[in-house]
């Protein structure tokens, strides 16, 4: 195997197939990159069991075959090599690597040992691969991170006609997030899958430069291991990424979300988060915040008697009657940083029930993102004591 | 100890629950000859004999049985005249530990009753039971109770004082020693108190005595008879006012639960070292169902769980975990500490003593709770059950309800064949 190629397009793909690798892989050539050479084209691939990169790029002067050098080395050398072009060349059980008069020899592994990747299914759609990484990001900051309980660590997806929808809970808050998508066939099945919201998260946002992204589901409905994969085009390069999908039962979740409001309150995204992170400052961790509402006033304070005590006030349009309540302000911060526009609504029921958020119609910033009422973050209070 | 030995015993009193006990909700707790009663407990071939506690450096006799105490023998009497006194005197020396943990069971089923208990020593407490007479009856019936209580599972006696005031309250325990209760009703006070000598008052030592008797004033009801102004010349105005006040059967301190305590534990030595992983399991369970019962007893909540392991060659190994939140919850408890346990990976252990700890506590009530989106989930319901479980074993005892895996074998097997 032989070939020869640009410096900061080997580095790109080593970098971005390298995501995959595990930091601790249970089998020593998972900690490999595997690289493969046929025609022109290189392909540069990791794999963890679970996920797995692979990405195509063009090379010259090339002689097929195939090497598996550790990923980690193989990043940081690509990374630090100087702008010349680069050739890399096997020999036995050596790979060369030269650049300009840097020259590098790294030893290989076994390629007949290195698993097979799991292969790309079914097309399924495509959507804006921008939109869905903002979207993933939006959603993935609810998921659960307790591996105990499997079916919260993950990030619901369904697709139905052309709306997918994005849904995530660790059971102390619950986001929603849907967007258009083009669906492969108009006639599509609808399908739900769930997904690890990590290596989501990575791979939308590994991909959110493409042009637009391709979403791939094995079927769903048979037995077997689910695999979802998405495909683009990073720096002009094809990227695929495969996930396992992860096999429990997401909650009904759409019960959840309160279809009626005693009162509502418009908030400055930006100035209350500040003054959260400030009042929280006095308070210990996962110790809650309070906040009064009331007519055009909210009034926020954390802390007690014990420990020190912070009090902030912010004008606020509110309609309903007084209403005060609680949350861990990690929570509330969350949700404020996923919102696209500039201003929160908040919706209550009562002060020991679900609060929405969501961003305030035709106030989005972030642009493309069409349609902000597409977006729902609900959070479960702290009961305060007394 | 001390200064009940001032009081005149009455005869017959104990075990006497009649009076009127409506307005006497203070009691006062006091263990029988407590550090010889402990050592007693362990030795029954001691039992009916003399037995006295102490020795050590300084030689004096720390504590004496009943029996001891016919002969004469007192506390802080040194034990070579105590020994004149009794020639086949049993003296032990002291076991403080023994006595500490003896105190903390003594302590805890009298906080099983109400948080509001205020020991004084390691052998005596004042409980104000007003807030638990809708849970638990009247204050006769409380004292009786934790009479039976400390009797049954503790194997020691004491002897309990109720009264309307703390000050009432500790001269009619010392009045129904020993292993006996008496109750002095709000209007009897003055009867009972009257009679007696000045220096059973609170406040009165050799010091102030002095001067009290020179006056000629020998009895509380010469204190009481006397006039202020004679007393303040004696001895000073804040002495005077407050022995005044004791005098008339007034007593306007109220009773100081210390500080929130610093942990509950539990542990248990086995009789033969537990091997199995289950075994150890089912022993941490029914140990996290007594601490979770004490702690939503005393109404707490606690954020570190503890285990305490002993093996067989006595080492011994302690895990502690602090928690995202604070729990009263068995479950959390049993959950957190099985995990501890897994934790350890022993190898073919062999467990001699298992210990269940909670500690970094705070009022249940002060504790905010993170709702769960599913608030009807497992936790809630787990909270409710719990309660229901508490409730139940209050009424009916400790065997009413437990978790299925701790009865005995044989009542697991029987249990199917009596359905209904």
């Amino acid at each position: 195997m032989k070939f020869r190629v640009e410096r900061d397009a080997l580095a790109d793909a080593v970098a971005w197939a390298a995501r995959s690798l595990s930091a601790r892989p249970t089998i020593p050539v998972l900690a490999g990159l595997l690289l493969s050479v046929t025609d022109d084209l290189l392909s540069v691939s990791g794999f963890d069991l679970e996920a797995s990169t692979e990405v195509d790029l063009e090379v010259a002067a090339a002689t097929a075959g195939q090497a598996l050098v550790s990923g980690r080395l193989l990043a940081e050398i690509s990374r630090a090599l100087p702008p010349h072009p680069v050739d890399v060349t096997v020999d036995g059980s050596r790979l060369t690597i030269s650049c300009g008069s840097a020259r590098f020899t790294l030893p290989t592994m076994p390629v007949e040992d290195y698993p097979k990747l799991p292969s790309m299914p079914r097309t399924a759609g495509t959507v804006d691969s921008s939109e869905f990484a903002t979207a993933v990001a939006q959603v993935a900051v609810a998921a659960g991170r307790d591996d105990t309980l499997p079916m919260l660590t993950g990030v619901r997806l369904e697709i139905e006609g052309d709306r997918l929808t994005l849904a995530a809970t660790d059971r102390y808050r619950l986001a929603v997030r849907e967007l258009a998508w083009r669906p492969d066939a108009s006639d599509a099945a609808a399908a739900q899958v769930l997904v690890p919201a990590r290596t989501l998260a990575d791979a939308a946002k590994s991909l959110s430069t493409s042009e637009t992204m391709t979403i791939a589901l094995s079927s769903t409905g048979g037995t077997g291991e689910g695999i979802i994969g998405f495909s683009g085009s990073t720096s002009g390069r094809a990227s695929r990424a495969t996930t396992r999908l992860l096999d429990a039962t997401f909650p009904a979740y759409r019960s959840l979300l309160p279809t009626e409001w005693s009162s509502t309150a418009e908030v400055a995204v930006g100035p209350l988060v500040e003054a959260v992170k400030r009042v929280a400052l006095v308070a210990d961790r996962n110790a809650p915040v309070r906040l009064e509402f009331d007519d055009g006033a909210l009034g926020l304070s954390a802390g007690g008697e014990d420990e020190g005590r912070a009090e902030e006030q912010l004008e606020i349009d509110y309609e309903g009657d007084a209403i005060t309540t609680a949350f861990n302000p990690q929570f509330l911060l969350d949700g404020l940083g996923a919102l696209p526009s500039s201003t929160a609504r908040l919706l209550f029921t009562s002060s020991n029930k679900p609060v929405v958020l969501r961003p305030t119609e035709g106030g989005s910033e972030a642009g493309a993102s069409g349609d902000s009422t597409d977006y729902t973050y609900l959070i479960m209070p702290v009961r305060l004591p007394g | 100890m001390g200064r009940s030995a001032d009081v005149p015993r009455a005869a017959g009193a104990a075990g006497a629950v009649e009076g009127d006990d409506s307005g006497c909700p203070i009691l006062h707790v006091d263990m029988d000859a407590f550090y010889a009663s402990v050592e007693i407990r362990r030795r029954p071939d001691l039992r009916g004999k003399p037995v006295v506690v102490g020795g050590g450096v300084r030689g004096v006799v720390a504590a004496a049985s009943y029996e001891a105490r016919r002969y004469g023998i007192r506390s802080a009497m040194p034990m070579g005249q105590a020994l004149r006194l009794c020639r086949h005197l049993v003296v032990l020396p002291l076991d403080r530990a023994a006595y500490a943990d003896a105190s903390a069971a003594v302590m805890g089923i009298l906080r099983d009753v109400t948080p509001l208990v205020e020991p004084l020593s390691l052998d005596e407490a004042f409980l104000d039971v007003s807030g638990a007479l809708r849970l638990h009856g009247r204050p006769a019936a409380i004292a009786a109770g934790i009479r039976a209580r400390i009797a049954e599972e503790l194997a020691l006696t004491c002897s309990v004082g109720v009264a309307p005031t703390k000050f009432v309250a500790k001269l009619a325990s010392a009045r129904c020693k020993p292993d006996g209760m008496l109750v002095v009703p709000a209007d009897g006070v003055l009867d009972f108190v009257r009679p007696l000598p000045v220096t059973v008052l609170w406040g009165v030592g050799a010091r102030t005595a002095e001067p009290l008797h020179r006056l000629g004033v020998r009895t509380v009801a010469d204190l009481a008879d006397t006039p202020l102004d004679t007393l303040q010349r004696a001895v000073g105005a804040a002495v005077a006012a407050h022995l005044h006040t004791l005098a008339s059967g007034r007593d306007p301190r109220s009773v100081e639960p210390h500080e929130v305590e610093k942990s509950v534990s539990a542990d248990h030595t086995n009789d033969v070292d537990l091997t199995e992983e289950a075994d150890v399991r089912r022993e941490l369970l029914r140990l996290a169902g007594e601490v979770g019962r004490r702690v939503r007893g005393r109404s707490l909540a606690a954020r570190t769980v503890g285990i305490k392991i002993r093996f067989a060659d006595f080492k011994t190994v302690t895990r502690v975990r602090t928690l995202p939140t604070w729990t009263d919850s068995t479950t959390t408890i049993y959950d957190t500490a099985a995990d501890l346990y897994r934790s350890l990976r022993l190898d073919r252990p062999r467990v001699r003593l298992v210990g269940v700890k909670c500690e970094n506590f705070r009022d249940a009530g002060d504790v905010p709770e993170q709702l769960t989106l599913d608030a009807v989930g497992h936790t809630a319901v787990a909270g409710g059950v719990e309660r229901a479980i508490d409730a139940a074993r209050a009424r009916f005892g400790a065997g009413a309800v437990d978790y299925g895996t701790l009865l005995p074998i044989s009542t697991q097997i029987d249990a199917p064949r009596h359905p209904r």
